[in-house]
């Protein structure tokens, strides 16, 4: 049995907060640079060049990429054989309590859908556990903004619908969506399981770094195949038209019943950011 | 070529602004979000005056992150505009002429903005480290409880942006993506 000290979680949630709104992961960057480079549309391009600037000017000055830094989603892998000394959710939440405060980032999180008073501080934090075997533990902090988020779409869909249907699908919520998450866009599609873990498919497929293609080859096919399809739509950067309207289309699936064939689309912007770390 | 729009905006300049143009915005505008714009709408329903006076004002829907060191303002890039909708209406009758944010705009906003003569900026999302620097003065003038949400006054010089929806409704999200796409044909 492996002892972590929740001390040592805190410390870590705090500086992933802070880093992760700054420095934009490396893939996306490329994608972006890439994108620059093959936009044939003239505002397009300029557009690009400018979300370029930004997050050098963000990395450079140690200043957030965007100024909605997100809801703080936290996802933890525990091996089966670690014990934490203290209390992990709270150790959780407090690591995102002084990386929100100390690094200056935007303070967006209500205590309640309805009254909608503000927390002041970014907690809670949304906390996505796995358990796993060993002895490992691996944090990744993921601030999520809302302009993208509020685009996303949840479908039970029929399995007559197949994966025409799933397609059909999916350029539909990047349709509906057209400016309004900030394109160039990252897609995270779920599909299967149930209506929640669909939703949470799409959520992980976010994470996974957008040089890496699904294992499955019919997955990663369909990946490459709804990348060229969405960007054929001609939404463009900001949506004023143009080649890149996504940089990414990364696709999850499970097993699912019978009846049923959930699929969610979880759309992120160009700041798509996230940043782990194994303790 | 960038148009360059310094505020207050008036009629004139309105029309000579059009849909697809990119601008550089100077002077001074203000920073209002949901909250805000709800408590901007309450006031007005009771004829009560505004925090700023809304004749020829540009409006940017933002909500800052905090200034870091020595920062005027934390990041601030625009934040989603339909939010916004159900409460331009109001203040575009009240003499608002320009907004500043991104996405879409519903037609009843369109359509105060054509009888009324406004215009919709867009500027780029997620471009927040960048855009900060075009603003050289910020001070909170009503709902400092409303946190990054507050309603602030900036002093800005040269910040980008584009013509989205001009004050005879053309839309760039429709002709920039119908334009494009038939380059490619
Ligand atoms: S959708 Fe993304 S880029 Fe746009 S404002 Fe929100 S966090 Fe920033």
């Amino acid at each position: 049995m492996r002892e972590i000290n929740a001390q040592d979680i805190t410390a870590a949630v705090k500086r992933l907060c802070m880093e992760a709104n700054s420095y934009l992961p490396g893939d996306i960057k490329e994608r972006i640079c890439k994108c620059y480079e093959n936009e044939p549309w003239d505002l397009a391009k300029n557009i690009l060049g400018i979300i370029k600037e930004n997050y050098e000017i963000a990395e450079d000055k140690y200043v957030p990429i965007c100024q909605d830094t997100g809801v703080a989603c936290v996802f933890l892998e525990i091996g089966q054989d670690v014990h934490i000394n203290g209390n992990l959710e709270e150790a959780i939440h407090q690591g995102v309590r002084e990386g929100y405060i100390e690094g200056c980032l935007r303070k967006s999180v209500v205590r309640d859908p309805l009254d909608r008073v503000n927390t002041t501080d970014n907690t809670p934090a949304m906390i996505y556990y796995n358990i796993v075997p060993g002895d490992g533990l691996k944090l990744t902090v993921a601030p999520k903004g809302f302009g993208s988020e509020n685009m996303s779409q949840i479908k039970m869909l029929k399995p007559s619908d197949g994966l025409e249907g799933v397609k059909a699908f999916i350029l539909k919520a990047v349709e509906d969506a057209g400016p309004n998450p900030c394109p160039p866009i990252v897609v995270g599609v779920g599909i299967g399981g149930t209506f929640d873990k669909a939703a949470f498919l799409a959520k992980k497929a976010l994470m996974r770094d957008t040089n890496v293609r699904n294992a499955d080859p019919f997955y990663a096919d369909l990946e490459n195949e709804m990348l060229e399809k969405i960007n054929a739509l001609g939404i463009g950067p900001q949506g004023v038209g143009g080649k890149t309207t996504a940089l990414a289309v990364n696709i999850e699936k499970m097993a699912t019943h019978i009846a049923g064939l959930p699929v969610a689309v979880n759309i992120n912007c160009h700041v798509t950011r996230h940043k782990s770390i194994e303790l | 070529m960038e148009k360059r729009v310094t505020t207050p905006l008036t009629l004139e300049q309105v029309k000579d602004l059009k849909s697809g143009d990119s601008v550089l915005i100077s002077g001074v505008i203000y920073t209002a979000r949901d909250a805000a714009h709800k408590r901007l709408c309450e006031l007005a329903a009771q004829g009560k005056p505004l925090p700023f006076d809304p004749t020829d004002s540009v409006v940017y829907f933002v909500g800052p992150a905090p200034a870091k060191g020595d920062q005027v303002i934390g990041s601030a890039g625009p934040t989603t505009s339909y939010r916004m909708d159900a409460y331009s209406p109001t203040l575009i009758a009240l003499g608002q002429r320009g907004m500043i944010g991104k996405g879409k705009r519903s037609p009843e906003v369109v359509a105060a903005m054509k009888e009324h003569g406004a215009v919709y900026f867009g500027a780029i999302g997620g471009a927040g480290a960048l855009l900060s620097r075009c603003i050289k003065k910020a001070e909170i003038i009503a709902y400092e409880d409303l946190g990054a949400e507050a309603l602030r006054r900036l002093e800005v010089e040269d910040l980008p942006a584009f013509v989205i929806i001009d004050c005879e409704g053309n839309n760039l999200y429709e002709t920039g993506r119908k334009e494009y796409l038939e380059s490619i044909k």
